[in-house]
C-alpha cells in the first residue's frame, strides 16, 4: 500500500448533508496541505447525514492531524481511521478500451478473469465496468493498456469495517449522548 | 411570536447577553439596522471602517471573555472585516460577526455589493452560516454564540440576505444547542493527568510554559498554585503575558524570538516542559528539532489538533485548562527545586536582557517603563505589531491578569487603535493605554473619530520612529541596512491630527518630558495621544533569527559597522 514511500490511509467520516460541507472538508485539506488520493461521498443510512471516504497519503503524524482537523469541523459528526481495521474497500471504474472484432474476445477473457462486465459495445470500442479494491482496478487498467485505454473514470474508494460492529452505534444525532471523538 | 428576521437577530443577541455591537451599515444590512431603535438594550458603536469593528469586537472579547459582536454590510463591508476575523481566529478570540448579504434571489448573480462571504471567511472562522430562512435565525445565533465561546474559542460569522431580515416568521428560541458534531472535550483523561503528575514529581528542572489558554480558561489561581507549591519557574508566551504576575519571583518572562534570553535558556536547560494552553508557535520554538532538547514535554490544550502539531510531546492532555489543572494540582507533590531556582536566578544575572542603556536619547523602552510606573503595572496595554509590541511585552511589568491585548498569531498591524477601543468599552473600569507604532497607527487612525464621538478614553503612546521599525531592523541585520520602503518621511503631525479629531494631543522629544506628559494625558478626561519622537534606529534585543535556536541568539547590538 505504498506509493513514493508514503503510506495510504483510509478515513471515513459521517457528515451533515447540507450545502457547503464538501467545500469545508476540501478547504481544510487544501489549507493544511494534505494530499487526498481519492474522495467519495454519498448518502448514509441516516437521513440528513452523508458518509465520506478519503484515501490520504502521508505518514502517521499527517493522518493523525487530518483526523483531528476533520473532527474540528462542526459539520463533521464522526471520523474513523479504518486503515488498520479489518475492512472491505471497494472502488468502481468504467474503462473505455479500443476494441475491434479481432481482439474483442481476448478482452472479454480478461474481463471474465477480473469478474468485470462489459456494459457497452461499439464498433471501435467497449466500456468495461469493474469493481474491487484499488489494486484490482489498477491491475485491470494496466493489462488493458496494450489494447488502448481511451477513457477511465473511477469513483474513488469506499470502505466499511467487517463484522457486526456498525459505525452508527455511537452517533445517532439525538444530541444527548456524549461523543468524545467529535472533538472541537 | 411572529417577527421579522431583523427583529429576531436583535432579540437573539439580547438573549445571548450582548450589550455592545461595533458596526457600520450599508444597503444589504439596512433592514437590520432599522430595527435597532426597537432594542435600546443594544448599544451600537458606529466605526469608521469595518476593520475597526472586527478588531474592536476582538479587543472587547479578549478583556471580557465574552464574544464580541461586529456588524457589516455585504461585499466590501464583509471583506473589510476579514483581517479582524483572521486575527481573532489565530488568537482564539470569541466573536460573532453578522454580515448582510444580497437578497436570496440575487445570490450567485454577481449582484451589486455581492461577495461570497461564507466562502471567503471559511478558512478564517471557527464556523460560519448562510441563513436562508428567517425562522432559522434564533437557532443559528444561539449556535454561533455557543461555538464561538466554548471549546477553543474563535470567530463565527453569520451571513444573512437582505430579504431574510424582512421575512416574517415565528420566533422560537431553542432550549439548548443541538450540534452532534461539536462536543469539546473539557475534562482531561485521568490516566494522562496521573502520568503528568508523575513526570512533574520526578523532574529536577521543570519549567511551565503558560499561554493564552490560561487567560481564556481563567486558570490563574491554578497556575499560581502549581508554580508555588512545586516551585516551578514560569515563562509566558506573548499572549500568555499577564497570566502570571511579572513581579512574581518565579516569573521568568517571555521566551522566543524577542523574548528574554534567560527565559529561552531556561527552556533549553529544562528537563520537563509543562506547556499550558499554548501551541508551540514558531516565534517560541525557532528550530523545533533543537527546541527544549533535553526535556520531556507535557502539553495541555483544549484543541486536540494542537497536540503533536509542531513539537512531539510525551504526555498530551486534551481538556479545559482550568479543569485539568484542578485535577493535576491534586496529584502533584510539593517540591522546592532549590538548585534549579538558583540556576534561573543565575541566568537572570548573567543575561540581564531587559536593561535599558543609559543615554539621553529618547528610547521606546524607557517610555514603556515610565508608562508602567505611571500606571503601577495595572493598565490594560493594547499594542500594534512590531518593535513597540515586543518592547511592550518586555518592559511593562504586568501585575494584573488579562492585561496585554495584542495580535499575536496573525500579527495584524493597525490593531492598536480599534483593539484598544474594544478593550476600553469592555472594561470601562480600567485604564487602557495603546502602545502604537507610527506605521500601524496610520492604518486604522480613522477610529480616533469613533473614540472622540463616543468619549472612549483610550490613551495612545505612539512610538514614532519614522520607520516600519521591525522590518527596518531585519533590513539592518539581514540586508546590510538596505532600507527599502520602510522609511516614513511624510508622517503627519500627530498632535495636529489629535486636535483635528478633537482629542488631547502632545509631543515628547525629550526624556524629561515623558512622565509629566503621560500624567497629563491620564488626567485628561477623554481620549489622548502622545507622539513620542523616539530614537529612529533602535533595535529589539535579544533576537533569535527566524528558524534558528537559542544558541544563535543575538543578545547585544552588534558593533557598529564602518559607514560606507
Amino acid at each position: 500500500m505504498t506509493t513514493n514511500g508514503e503510506v495510504k490511509h483510509t478515513i471515513t467520516a459521517l457528515v451533515a448533508d447540507k450545502p457547503g460541507v464538501l467545500n469545508r472538508v476540501s478547504s481544510m485539506f487544501r489549507r493544511r496541505g494534505y494530499n487526498i488520493a481519492s474522495l467519495a461521498v454519498g448518502h448514509s443510512e441516516i437521513e440528513d447525514l452523508s458518509r465520506m471516504t478519503f484515501v490520504v497519503e502521508g505518514d502517521e503524524g499527517i493522518v493523525e492531524q487530518v483526523t483531528k482537523n476533520l473532527h474540528k469541523l462542526v459539520d463533521v459528526i464522526k471520523v474513523f481511521d479504518v486503515s488498520d481495521a479489518n475492512c472491505v474497500s471497494r472502488e468502481l471504474a468504467l474503462i473505455r478500451v479500443r476494441a475491434n472484432v479481432q481482439n474483442r474476445s481476448e478482452i472479454m477473457q480478461m474481463v471474465d478473469i477480473f469478474r468485470a462486465h462489459i456494459v457497452d459495445v461499439a464498433p471501435e470500442s467497449i466500456i468495461i465496468e469493474v469493481t474491487g479494491d484499488e489494486d484490482k482496478v489498477d491491475s485491470l487498467q494496466n493489462l488493458l493498456r496494450s489494447f488502448g485505454v481511451l477513457e477511465v473514470m473511477r469513483t474513488g474508494t469506499i470502505a466499511m469495517s467487517r463484522g457486526v460492529e456498525s459505525q452508527s452505534d455511537h452517533r445517532i444525532p439525538d444530541g444527548s449522548r456524549p461523543r468524545m471523538e467529535s472533538g472541537l | 411570536m411572529r417577527m421579522t428576521g431583523g427583529q429576531m437577530v436583535c432579540k437573539s443577541l439580547i438573549r445571548e447577553g450582548v450589550e455592545v455591537i461595533f458596526g457600520l451599515p450599508g444597503g444589504a444590512i439596512l433592514p437590520l439596522y432599522q430595527t435597532l431603535p426597537e432594542f435600546p438594550e443594544l448599544r451600537h458603536i458606529l466605526v469608521r471602517h469595518e476593520q475597526g469593528a472586527a478588531h474592536a469586537a476582538d479587543g472587547y472579547a479578549r478583556v471580557t471573555g465574552r464574544p464580541g459582536v461586529a456588524w457589516a454590510t455585504s461585499g466590501p463591508g464583509a471583506t473589510n472585516l476579514v483581517t479582524g476575523i483572521a486575527t481573532a481566529q489565530m488568537d482564539s478570540v470569541p466573536m460573532v460577526v453578522i454580515t448582510g448579504q444580497v437578497a436570496r434571489a440575487a445570490i450567485g448573480s454577481d449582484a451589486f455589493q455581492e461577495s461570497d462571504t461564507t466562502g471567503i471567511t471559511l478558512p478564517i472562522t471557527k464556523h460560519n452560516y448562510l441563513v436562508m430562512h428567517a425562522a432559522d435565525i434564533p437557532r443559528i445565533i444561539q449556535e454561533a454564540f455557543h461555538v464561538a465561546s466554548t471549546g477553543r474559542p474563535g470567530p463565527v460569522l453569520v451571513d444573512i440576505p437582505k430579504d431574510v431580515f424582512v421575512e416574517e416568521a415565528e420566533y422560537e428560541y431553542p432550549e439548548h444547542v443541538d450540534l452532534p458534531g461539536y462536543k469539546p472535550t473539557l475534562d482531561g483523561h485521568p490516566n494522562q493527568i496521573r502520568k503528568a503528575a508523575k513526570l512533574i514529581d520526578a523532574a529536577q528542572r521543570p519549567v511551565i510554559l503558560a499561554g493564552h489558554g490560561v487567560i481564556i480558561s481563567h486558570a490563574y489561581d491554578e497556575l499560581m498554585e502549581l508554580a508555588e507549591r512545586v516551585q516551578i519557574p514560569v515563562v509566558t508566551t506573548l499572549l500568555g503575558i499577564s497570566s502570571f504576575p511579572d513581579d512574581h519571583v518565579l516569573c521568568v518572562g517571555m521566551p522566543g524570538m524577542h523574548g528574554m534570553a534567560y527565559a529561552s535558556l531556561a527552556i533549553d536547560e529544562a528537563d520537563l516542559l509543562i506547556a499550558l494552553g499554548m501551541r508551540f508557535d514558531d516565534r517560541i520554538t525557532g528550530d523545533t528539532s533543537a527546541f527544549a532538547p533535553g526535556s520531556k514535554k507535557i502539553h495541555v490544550d483544549i484543541d486536540p489538533s494542537e497536540i503533536g502539531k509542531n513539537v512531539p510531546v510525551d504526555v498530551p492532555i486534551v481538556g479545559d485548562l482550568k479543569r485539568v489543572m484542578i485535577e493535576l494540582n491534586k496529584r502533584v507533590s510539593s517540591a522546592t527545586h532549590v538548585e534549579w531556582v538558583q540556576r534561573i536566578e543565575e541566568l537572570k544575572r548573567e543575561h540581564p536582557s531587559m536593561q535599558i542603556r543609559d543615554t539621553d536619547q529618547l528610547l521606546p523602552q524607557y517610555i514603556i517603563q515610565q508608562l508602567c510606573d505611571a500606571t503601577s503595572g495595572k493598565a490594560i496595554i493594547v499594542t500594534g505589531v512590531g518593535q513597540h509590541q515586543m518592547w511592550a511585552a518586555q518592559h511593562y511589568t504586568y501585575t494584573e491578569p488579562c492585561s496585554l491585548v495584542s495580535s499575536g498569531g496573525s500579527g495584524s498591524m493597525g490593531y492598536e487603535v480599534p483593539g484598544a477601543m474594544g478593550a476600553q468599552v469592555g472594561r470601562p473600569d480600567r485604564v487602557v493605554w495603546s502602545i502604537a507604532g507610527d506605521g500601524g497607527f496610520q492604518m486604522t487612525m480613522c477610529e480616533l473619530a469613533t473614540l472622540a464621538e463616543n468619549k472612549i478614553p483610550v490613551k495612545f503612546a505612539i512610538m514614532n520612529n519614522g520607520y516600519l521599525g521591525m522590518v527596518r531592523q531585519w533590513q539592518e541585520i539581514f540586508y546590510d541596512k538596505s532600507y527599502v520602503a520602510t522609511g516614513y518621511s511624510g508622517n503627519p503631525d500627530f498632535v495636529k491630527l489629535a486636535e483635528a479629531f478633537g482629542i488631547f494631543g502632545a509631543r515628547v522629544t525629550d526624556k524629561s518630558q515623558v512622565m509629566p506628559t503621560i500624567l497629563k494625558a491620564m488626567e485628561y478626561d477623554g481620549p489622548a495621544l502622545i507622539d513620542f519622537v523616539v530614537e529612529q534606529e533602535e533595535n529589539v534585543y535579544p533576537m533569535i533569527p527566524s528558524g534558528m535556536t537559542v544558541h544563535d541568539m543575538i543578545e547585544e547590538p552588534r558593533p557598529a559597522k564602518v559607514p560606507r
